[in-house]
């Protein structure tokens, strides 16, 4: 048993099941990210811990209590939002100190809890500022303090980042990893944005449709997915047709050039059609010693992105894009160019049922 | 170059047509003595007690229509927004209606509904009769009231605000008091001050509810007096126009406003 236990948590609205037999442990302290695609019900199961929905069935277990039926101010559960929601009419110390005055606390205790909020959050020169005068990253990071401030068993944080530009929502999102950490604070954070999910969580929740599809290590997640889906949305993924040769030594064809995938190819039969998926980074161009798998192509696009350069490589029907890092004394490849990329037989994942159309 | 005078032959065609009444009115009011320009209308409407206390009364009534209105509206608008936006049009229509139908039916209604023979004769003693105009007067600021309070909801986020109120252990009465009201205030006092003008100069009401208010002060003047009338309504427009301005100067003043601006 967790710290925060959901299970078998279920939420329709009307006809439409949005969250289903939905169960996750969270030990005290740990920071779970869940990460799906718009509509996958990840906001839906963190308003029902902040007690802004209701489950249609299930329990919510804070510490042993079950709060499934308690009110959202009798959860002392705190959460940061989207839109930030800082209270307009207050300066920058009164929202701090908003949940601490909710709490009755004595007036001394309210200022120091405030300046070690603002300290905490690096912002001590601001508490007179009003929120229309704080940059949208300066605002988040009061919303933060705001919700820590009355020392909340649980911390909710609903996609605090997306309403940022890209510099800061980095800086943001490892500020809130490491006052995480200093606090020690148990916290939920969703999000659609893998790479975040990715960089601060100690465990990552994929869910789609509703259903956790896995529960994992950030590199668990990334680099053993478990379902087709986790695999298409988590980084970038090649798909590709294949046609299998030899099941149980995991040989498969693709456009004619033969492969190997480490871990076989389970309940299938020679001849079969199957998708395997392929990382951007897990290839190589032009290198790699035996005992790798090669496969010849030519190059369809050259991408270059900065430190990293990606490369499409087409070979019959199928194509590939694979990432290079940016060599500042030899100039990418060009297009048209034969090329042959390897890749280690452990990167090949074989995934259920062949390529969609 | 054309259209640009058409432009402002219009506008000070426009502006005549409102100006010159009023400077009429207030040119007669100044002619009380004979011979010279003089402020004496003015000071006899002043000193008349019956001005004094009739003023005082309707001041009072308007007061206590500006609390009932902000303490019925305010929730209502504010959970309408939050939890009902379905029935935000029927809310609407509702708060609409004194505007279509006219004072003297909505008067002659209340006479009937609380009569001396009905269940609640409010009409019966001077206090139920009071309680009768000054929430007949809240239903007649209804337009001006909702339509003030739930254009300032629609400038704030009331469902975010308010969930990040629960989540920090706020309840209802305190997210009503220090969250929302307070964010909605310029809007408020908007409606309180329309409601104020509207409530000072109401008459049908007040003369059919049989009660001396300043409405009513200022028809019977302008029956048996001459010039006092054209000085009253000339108090009576700059208590009107100081309330509009009230209203654009809170608006500006107010510090976080500023922001949505």
């Amino acid at each position: 048993m967790g710290f925060l236990d959901l299970s078998h948590l279920e939420k329709s609205f009307g006809a439409t099941r949005v969250v289903k037999d939905f169960d996750l442990s969270i030990a005290q302290g740990e920071f779970v990210s869940l990460l799906g695609p718009s509509g996958c019900g990840k906001t839906t199961v963190l308003r029902m811990v902040a007690g802004f929905e209701q489950p249609s069935s299930g329990s919510i277990l804070i510490d042993g209590q079950d709060i499934t039926g308690l009110r959202p101010n009798q959860r002392n559960v705190g959460m940061v939002f989207q839109a930030y929601a800082l209270f307009p009419n207050l300066t920058v110390a009164q929202n701090v100190g908003f949940g601490l005055k909710v709490q009755k606390k004595p007036s001394s205790e309210i200022r120091a809890r405030v300046e070690e909020m603002l300290q905490l959050i690096g912002l001590p020169d601001l508490s007179e500022r009003y929120p229309f005068q704080l940059s949208g990253g300066q605002q988040q990071r009061v919303a933060l303090a705001r919700a820590l401030a009355p020392r909340p068993r649980v911390l909710l944080l609903d996609e605090p980042l997306s309403a940022l530009d890209a510099k800061i929502r980095v800086a943001l999102r490892e500020e809130i990893k490491s006052i995480q950490q200093k606090l020690g604070i148990t916290t939920v954070f969703v999000t659609h944005d893998q790479e975040e999910a990715l960089s601060i969580s100690d465990r990552v929740v994929v869910m789609h449709e509703g259903i956790a599809d896995q529960v994992g290590t950030p590199f668990e997640i990334y680099n053993r997915p478990s379902t087709r889906f986790v695999a298409s949305f988590v980084g970038t993924l090649n798909i590709i047709g294949a046609t299998v040769v030899d099941p149980a030594s995991g040989r498969i064809a693709v456009d004619g050039q033969e492969i190997t995938a480490a871990r076989g190819v389970d309940g299938a039969r020679a001849g079969d059609k199957r998708a395997i998926a392929l990382r951007p980074e897990a290839m190589l161009l032009n290198g790699g010693t035996d005992g790798r798998n090669h496969m010849h192509g030519r190059i369809d696009e050259v991408n270059f992105l900065g430190a990293i350069v990606r490369i499409r490589v087409r070979f019959a029907d199928s194509a590939v894009s694979l990432d290079i890092f940016n060599n500042p004394n030899a100039p990418p490849p060009a297009r048209g160019e034969d090329v042959t990329i390897s890749f280690s037989a452990e990167d090949v994942l074989v995934l259920d049922g062949s390529v969609p159309g | 170059m054309t259209r640009r005078l058409v432009a402002w032959i219009v506008l000070l065609l426009g502006a005549t047509y409102f100006i010159l009444p009023l400077f009429g009115t207030f040119n007669f009011s100044l002619k009380m003595k004979r011979g010279v320009l003089s402020f004496e209308a003015y000071r006899v409407v002043l000193h008349d007690a019956t001005f004094q206390q009739t003023f005082g009364y309707s001041v009072i009534l308007a007061l206590l229509t500006i609390v009932i209105g902000v303490l019925i509206v305010v929730p209502t608008a504010y959970w309408v927004r939050l939890r009902l936006p379905a029935v935000r049009p029927y809310v609407e229509f509702i708060t609409l209606l004194p505007l279509v139908i006219p004072p003297i039916v909505i008067v002659f209604g209340y006479i009937r509904l609380y009569n001396t023979s009905s269940i609640l004769p409010l009409t019966g003693s001077w206090i139920g009769t009071n309680i009768l105009i000054v929430f007949g007067y809240t239903a007649l600021s209804l337009p001006y009231m909702y339509r003030a309070v739930d254009t300032g909801l629609r400038t704030i986020d009331v469902a975010t605000l308010t969930e990040a109120a629960q989540s920090l252990g706020a309840g209802w009465t305190r997210i009503l008091t220090t969250v929302i009201l307070p964010n909605v205030l310029v809007s408020v006092l908007s409606g309180a001050f329309l409601t104020f003008a509207i409530v000072i100069g109401e008459y049908v009401y007040a003369a059919l509810l049989n009660l001396n208010t300043f409405g009513p002060y200022m028809v019977d003047m302008g029956r048996n007096h001459a010039y006092e009338p054209s000085a009253l309504a000339v108090i009576a427009f700059i208590i009107t126009w100081a309330c509009m301005g009230f209203m654009q100067l809170f608006t500006r003043f107010s510090k976080h406003t500023k922001a949505r601006q």
